[in-house]
């Protein structure tokens, strides 16, 4: 379970990095991204997989996080 | 001697990989690479953040260097104990040179070495005691320091002395900042964990100090100038271009700058990063923390200067933006005319860089206002992040090499056969020797500063009378010139 930290690009994409790792990916694509329900499978740049633990109301970014490796 | 091609650079990474046993041949191949600008992530042709090879000579530093030499070192009002044994502090001593103002030994202690000095019987029996006496020592001797850090070599971490219960201890008694910091030397693969733990011993005894105090009165215009290290007094430099465009520099990190003005960061509206290897970790920390933004900016050369203060400038309101085009628009005629004088002189002249964390990609730009090629770059102790922001400031098919081995690069230069190398100190004897024609990039060579427009004049000038010195043309001994054997042959 890493500790991820989030922040947004300034294109506005979240970032998703893992000091521990030197894991520095956007997120491409995520499962539930709506006012209420945020999380769950992320897939990032590298085309690695993450999951987030669903959480509502979204976190507010910038964060750390933990995530499970998929 | 014309670009070299992929094929022709891939193949001279091969021939140097030639000599190597198997296994080192093989770990040794993923830390070389040609560059490819259509990658979009380095992990796919580099490798780097791993642990050198024995045997072969790098050229990287400890944790302690990264923690004590490159983060905390240039705190000025600080005092840091390097704690153990008396080289590591003494040989290191004042070679950075991070300028500060300030008299040495009464308000500011930057260029001293304040260190433990272990002996048989403190390995023995620990040293914590004497560490308390040391900090109680340097409570009397220059009281006017505004705090302490013990900054742990080897030995500490080895025998398990607590620090962190001597300086909670003496913090109390003192009422100053203590900070232990376990930069012990054998920890992580090279500096850049030291400057890492640095960041995290900042971030635990230092950064929260005046939360909830609101006396600091703050501007819209408050920015950190974070990771520069003022080295030759770059800092002042930068600092004046962000001043003049409207900003205001709360903080110095951190050459030529003061624990209370690290205190103050966290009441700034943007962090400004230069060196992103050493300190981005404050800069990532801050903004989760206290909401503050943070960019990375490049002062090296009126180009990349220009794209910077916009940049900056973009998160402010119009009065800055317009700041920004006044400062370019007022050093225009300056730089204007510095290219002017010395393109001439360097147009076309190729330079294979190898340096710390930042300046590889960093002073790029600088070279190519002045007509310049960096034809090959690499990192002492860059991650995969620092290859990421490579792959596009760097030229198709040119060498990227990791860690590189004395022997490689060597070989490289040999090969490559450039108009300059820039690398550090380690590295220079051995190119002026050959004949190459070298600048140190770590320390500027003893000139500086290089940062901003100031800067870029001075960087010019370096190179021109680096390159173009006349003692590179009485390289061989007169009897071996052609000149020197036609004439031999003549007489014969
Ligand atoms: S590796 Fe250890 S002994 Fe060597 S300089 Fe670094 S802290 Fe000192």
């Amino acid at each position: 379970m890493p500790s991820v930290m989030l922040r947004k690009r300034e294109d506005g994409k979240l970032l998703f990095y893992v000091a521990k790792k030197d894991l520095e990916e956007t997120i491409e694509s995520m499962e539930f991204d709506t006012p209420d329900k945020w999380g769950g499978e992320v897939v990032l740049g590298d085309g690695s997989r993450y999951y987030f633990e669903p959480t509502s109301p979204p976190p507010k970014i910038p964060t750390t996080l933990q995530a499970k490796r998929l | 001697m014309a670009a070299m091609t992929r094929e022709e650079t891939e193949a001279l990474i091969q021939e140097v990989l030639e000599v190597y046993p198997e296994k080192a041949k093989n770990d040794r191949a993923k830390h070389l690479a040609v560059n490819d600008q259509s990658l979009e992530k380095a992990n796919k042709c580099i490798t780097s953040n791993r642990k050198s090879l024995p045997g072969v000579m790098t050229i990287r530093g400890c944790a302690y260097a990264g923690s004590k030499g490159v983060v905390w070192g240039p705190i000025k009002d600080m005092i840091h104990i390097s704690h153990g044994p008396v080289g590591c502090g003494q040989y290191s001593r004042a070679g950075r040179r991070n300028y500060y103002v300030g008299t040495t030994g009464v308000n500011t202690f930057g260029t001293m070495n304040f260190t433990s000095d272990f002996q048989e019987k403190d390995i023995v029996f620990g040293g914590d005691k004497k560490l308390a006496k040391l900090i109680d020592e340097i409570e009397v001797l220059f009281p006017l320091n505004k705090g302490i850090s013990i900054q742990s070599e080897c030995p500490i971490g080895l025998i398990g002395d607590d620090i962190e219960a001597v300086a909670k201890v003496k913090k109390k008694e003192h009422g100053k900042t203590i900070v232990p910091v376990r930069c012990e030397g054998f920890r992580g693969v090279s500096q850049s964990l030291g400057h890492h733990i640095a960041n995290d011993a900042i971030r635990d005894w230092v950064l929260e100090n005046r939360d909830g105090d609101e006396s600091f009165p703050t501007t819209p215009y408050d920015v950190a100038v974070i990771g520069d290290y003022n080295i030759g007094g770059d800092a002042w430099s930068s600092r004046t271009l962000l001043e003049e465009m409207g900003l205001r520099v709360v903080a110095q990190w951190s050459g030529d700058g003061t624990i209370a003005e690290i205190e103050k960061t966290p009441k700034v509206k943007l962090n400004l990063i230069h060196c992103y290897r050493s300190m981005n970790y404050i800069a990532r920390h801050m903004e989760e923390k206290y909401s503050i933004p943070w960019i990375e900016y490049n002062f090296f050369g009126p180009t990349k200067i220009a794209e910077s203060l916009r940049r900056i400038a973009s998160h402010f309101d119009e009065t800055i933006q317009a700041g920004a085009e006044r400062v370019i628009e007022r050093y225009k005629i300056e730089y204007e005319a510095v290219i002017a004088k010395y393109k001439p002189r360097l147009q076309g002249k190729r330079v294979m860089l190898y340096v710390g964390g930042l300046r590889p990609r960093h002073v790029i730009g600088a070279y190519e206002d002045l007509g310049m090629e960096v034809v090959g770059t690499g990192y002492e102790f860059a991650h995969n992040d620092d290859y990421d922001r490579t792959i596009k400031e760097m030229g198709n098919a040119t060498l990227l090499y990791d860690d590189v081995t004395g022997y490689e690069f060597e070989e490289f230069v040999k090969k490559v056969q450039p108009d300059l190398v820039g690398s550090g100190i380690k590295e220079k004897y051995i190119f002026q020797k050959m004949g190459v024609p070298f600048r140190q990039m770590h320390s500027w060579d003893y000139s500086g500063p290089y940062h901003g427009y100031d800067g870029f004049a001075i960087f010019a000038r370096d190179m021109d009378m680096t390159i173009n010195n006349p003692c590179w043309k009485n390289f061989k001994a007169p009897w071996k010139t052609e000149a020197a054997s036609d004439a031999v042959k003549a007489v014969a």
